[in-house]
């Protein structure tokens, strides 16, 4: 097996200080292959965002290890991990937070614009990346002018249109119906298997976990169990 | 990535356009009041200058009259006599020249033109006083002036309405009851805050007394001081002359009034300068006000696009970028409101020019200062929001309501 793209050893994470300190992470080990496609499950409070959080790269552990690509983000600051973020993740929420007032294809434009692309190139990779959740026809709509699963699939233009190694989503379909949700589901799987990124997604619903290769229960701030799926998308597809 | 940034403000400014409107608007309207009142200050100054210097300096103007404010009753005080002219030329240190004036008013007719103008009785000691160049002709000979000959010299305004462009010179027009030659003709002095200066005809005092006014008067005396003595020394000494020779004793009151001109001008021009930057004070304060402004919109604009700043924290904007862009965008923003501001007071200038009958000036410097002022508004008071916006975390700012 190679070396895995993502590797957490004993990481924890506390909220607070004194008496409102709060354990979020007592202590996680996880490490995932590039190209997988893994779903974090689990109650809610469990620890899913916190442990998205610091694989994002946008928070750093307490204590422990976190090796991305062979950096130890714990020792980075800020701006090195907005660098790291920039270059190789890509993020989807689930309030789709995309800008208000702006088109869709300035909206999946603007991380090309803190990469220092040129207008031609940004039209041009925007565009792709909006033909590539098909909606490409919608390129000058607001988000107000969009439905929720097109203002997800905008955003998630926005997160693949500078190729990145990880795409993050937090719920990504917890605003959204299950017929909206098992489109961003399968439009995930492909991006997953056709352009090779590597999907890290929290859910609650085990009919979207389904569409995953991995599933990693948490409970209590721990990884309770890891289970590999081999039929993606049973559940829904039996 | 400043290019960048210039485009993330001002697409964001852009999107926001009433709200942009409201920050700068303080600025615009700060940028304006001080360019406008600064300009027109300038201006009013320049004009009062203008005005005094066309009445000469170091001159002593001497009329007679009781002092300003004092009751109007009582008799009128005699005019001056040739005899005063003569004393004050002889008899004053540091005089170089003394002009008497009587004046008239007269129709003068040429051929089929006929204008209304004013009658000026001189010597030619008034050029001595006061050099008035000629355009064409000559000035009187001493024999034409101890002769009081009808020649005279005639005010660009006059020549325009009798002759229209026709050589002058050499022709004779009439005056009131009597014919005159024209010898010369006087170059343009301009509008004064005296009227129109080139209304005038100019002639031997003599011819005046003789043929208009009917007596020996002498209605006004500009006097010449030499610029190595005190103005005010050689007023003391004319008032002491003019006393004696008026036979005021003990506490009787002057029945004249010296005027200094160079006295008139410094105490105008001090005046409106003061004004000036009494005004340009206020202006300035507006400015600030108008910083705080931004400053405050600012604030409250971070708050808003919290949310906003955490989606760009996440996808990978460095935190000098955040607060870059912030910067650049209330930067963007009063540098708008200047350039509004400078248009803004170039029109009302423009407006205000010929109300207050001050020539119309543009001056750069003001413009400039007034734009690097609002400039530096920008950063100082944009700073202090986009180091706020800067410093969010992105977990914390995504989760914004
Ligand atoms: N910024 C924070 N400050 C304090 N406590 C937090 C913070 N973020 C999360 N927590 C707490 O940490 C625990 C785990 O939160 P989270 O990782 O968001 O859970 P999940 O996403 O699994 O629902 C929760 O009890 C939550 O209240
Ligand atoms: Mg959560």
């Amino acid at each position: 097996m190679p070396d895995p793209l993502i590797t957490m050893r004993s990481v924890t994470k506390v909220y607070g200080t004194g008496a409102t300190q709060f354990q979020a992470l007592k202590g996680v080990d996880l490490d995932i292959q590039a190209g997988d496609f893994v779903a974090v499950m689990g109650p809610s409070g469990s620890g899913k965002s916190t442990t998205m959080n610091i694989l994002g790269c946008l928070d750093v552990p307490s204590a422990g290890t976190f090796l991305f690509r062979g950096h130890h983000v714990e020792t980075l600051d800020r701006d090195q991990r907005a660098l790291l973020r920039r270059r190789y993740l890509g993020f989807v929420f689930q309030g789709f937070n995309l800008l208000s007032r702006t088109s869709a294809l300035e909206n999946v434009e603007l991380p090309l614009l803190y990469r220092g692309e040129d207008k031609k190139t940004r039209r041009e990779l925007g565009m792709a990346a909006l033909a590539k959740v098909g909606l490409d026809r919608w390129w000058d709509h607001t988000p107000a002018e969009l439905s929720g699963g097109q203002q997800q699939r905008v955003a998630i233009a926005r997160a693949i249109v500078t190729q990145p190694d990880v795409l993050l989503a937090d719920e990504p379909t917890g605003n959204l119906d299950s017929e909206r949700s098992v489109e961003i589901m399968e439009l995930l799987t492909d991006l997953n298997r056709t352009a090779n990124i590597t999907v890290l997604m929290v859910t609650h619903e085990p009919d979207m976990a389904a569409f995953a290769r991995t599933v990693i229960h948490f409970k209590d701030g721990l990884v309770e169990r890891i289970e590999a799926q081999h039929q993606q998308g049973a559940a829904v597809e039996a | 990535m400043l290019g960048t940034t210039l485009i993330l403000a001002l697409r964001s400014i852009r999107r926001h356009l009433l709200r942009s409107f409201l920050t700068i608007l303080g600025i615009v309207i700060g940028v304006g009041a001080v360019v406008t009142m600064v300009t027109l200050g300038k201006a009013t100054t320049a004009a009062v200058q203008q005005q005094i210097s066309a009445l000469g300096s170091n001159i002593l103007q001497i009329r007679p009259g009781q002092g300003f404010g004092r009751g109007g009753g009582g008799p009128q005080p005699p005019n001056f006599k040739p005899e005063d002219v003569e004393a004050i030329a002889q008899q004053v240190a540091g005089v170089t020249a003394v002009a008497p004036q009587a004046s008239a008013s007269a129709t003068a007719i040429y051929e089929g033109a006929n204008w209304s103008t004013s009658i000026n009785g001189t010597t030619s000691a008034f050029l001595t006083v006061q050099p008035w160049p000629l355009v064409a002709g000559r000035y009187w000979t001493p024999a034409e002036q101890e002769a009081g000959k009808a020649v005279c010299l005639i005010g660009n305004t006059v020549r325009t309405n009798l002759f229209r462009g026709a050589d002058a010179i050499g022709k004779r027009i009439r005056l009131g009851n009597i014919s005159c030659d024209v010898i010369g003709a006087l170059s343009t002095r301009g509008q004064g805050g005296f009227g129109d200066q080139d209304d005038v005809v100019v002639m031997p005092i003599k011819t005046v007394q003789r043929r208009f006014t009917g007596n020996r008067d002498v209605r006004l005396m500009l006097v010449g001081v030499d610029t190595d003595y005190q103005t005010s020394t050689v007023q003391a000494a004319i008032t002491d002359l003019l006393r004696e020779r008026r036979h005021l004793t003990g506490g009787r009151d002057d029945d004249f009034n010296i005027f200094d001109t160079k006295q008139i001008s410094d105490t105008l021009t001090g005046t409106t300068t003061l004004l000036t930057r009494i005004v340009a004070a206020v202006a300035a304060i507006s400015l600030v006000v108008g910083g705080i402004g931004i400053m405050n919109i600012m604030l409250v604009s971070v708050t808003e696009r919290t949310r906003e700043i955490g989606i760009r924290l996440a996808i990978g904007a460095v935190a000098r970028e955040v607060l870059l862009q912030f910067l650049v965008e209330a930067v963007a923003l009063s540098c708008l409101g200047g350039i509004i501001g400078l248009v803004i007071a170039q029109g009302v200038i423009l407006a205000l020019v010929p109300l207050m009958q001050v020539p119309w000036t543009f001056d750069p410097q003001i413009n400039i200062i007034a734009f690097a002022i609002s400039a530096v508004i920008g950063v100082v008071f944009g700073y202090f929001p986009a180091r706020r916006a800067a410093a969010l975390n992105p977990i914390d700012a995504l989760r914004h309501e």
